[in-house]
């Protein structure tokens, strides 16, 4: 599917992408790791990669052993250093210093699997893995 | 983006009249609390009940409504479902609100 770089947008995408997919998440824990993982991606690439211009986001999902693969492209800014950002947990601190943002990455890293990202001829190209069950953490 | 709230015995509990709070609301339900909140100095509660979806910019409006009260005051959550109660643990922000299971009392059958 192909989605205009606009928050609303992403919003919309996902409920039509849910309302098509239903059947083939087969738990709850499958379908909220997608659904946040994809809202990270998604408006990751809104405020960042298209920050100050308009454009498109292509979301190709596609079965893949024991889940789904998502290959995602857009033509923004690419990642800072072409590297995908670490993905810490923000620091907590004093109720003013308290972090507002920084928890997309270290969300999508947690929840996803074979995260890959190059940049190719002027546009980002990201793909990972969603599995019906989390690996269990050794 | 809607809010149904209520003000007794020093507690105001603000119900999110909202499935999601995303990147496409975080502003306005930022602005929307504030709006709520417009004098007040007693204690806080956000009731979470009707939200099923709230994404990294949800919780970082809903920690931008959390500095807003300032050290003194807390902000309170309650009936968080669990795929909101997820994104608070995995964040570990769920150390930094007092969360409740269901609306304290004596605010259990208000609104």
């Amino acid at each position: 599917m192909v989605i205009p770089a606009r928050t609303e947008d992403v919003r919309e995408a996902l409920c039509r992408f849910f309302q098509a997919m239903g059947a083939d998440l087969p738990t709850p824990e499958m379908r909220f790791n997608v659904e946040l993982v994809l809202a990270e991606v998604l408006n990751n690439i809104v405020e960042h990669g298209y920050r100050d211009q308009e454009g498109e986001i292509e979301l190709v999902v596609t079965p893949a052993m024991d889940g789904l693969l998502f290959n995602v492209v857009d033509r923004g800014h690419p990642m800072p250093n072409e590297t995908l950002p670490a993905g810490l947990l923000p620091r907590q601190g004093a109720v003013e210093d308290l972090p507002e943002g920084g928890f997309g990455w270290f969300l999508i890293r947690e929840l996803s699997q074979d995260l890959e990202y190059r940049r190719e001829a002027g546009r980002n190209l990201l793909s990972f893995r969603i599995m019906d069950k989390q690996p269990v953490q050794l | 983006m809607k809010f149904q709230s209520s003000r007794a015995d020093g507690i105001c509990i603000i119900k999110v009249d909202e499935h999601r709070i995303d990147a496409a609301g975080a502003i306005d339900f930022k602005e929307g609390v504030r709006t709520q909140l417009d004098g007040w100095e007693g204690r806080v509660v956000l009731d979470l009940s009707l939200v099923e979806f709230i994404d990294s910019s949800g919780l970082g409006a809903v920690v931008a409504v959390r500095k807003m009260l300032g050290a003194e005051r807390n902000l309170e959550l309650c009936n968080l479902s669990p795929p909101v109660e997820k994104v608070f643990r995995l964040t570990r922000m769920d150390r930094v609100f007092v969360i409740h299971p269901n609306r304290p009392e004596p605010l259990r059958d208000a609104v």
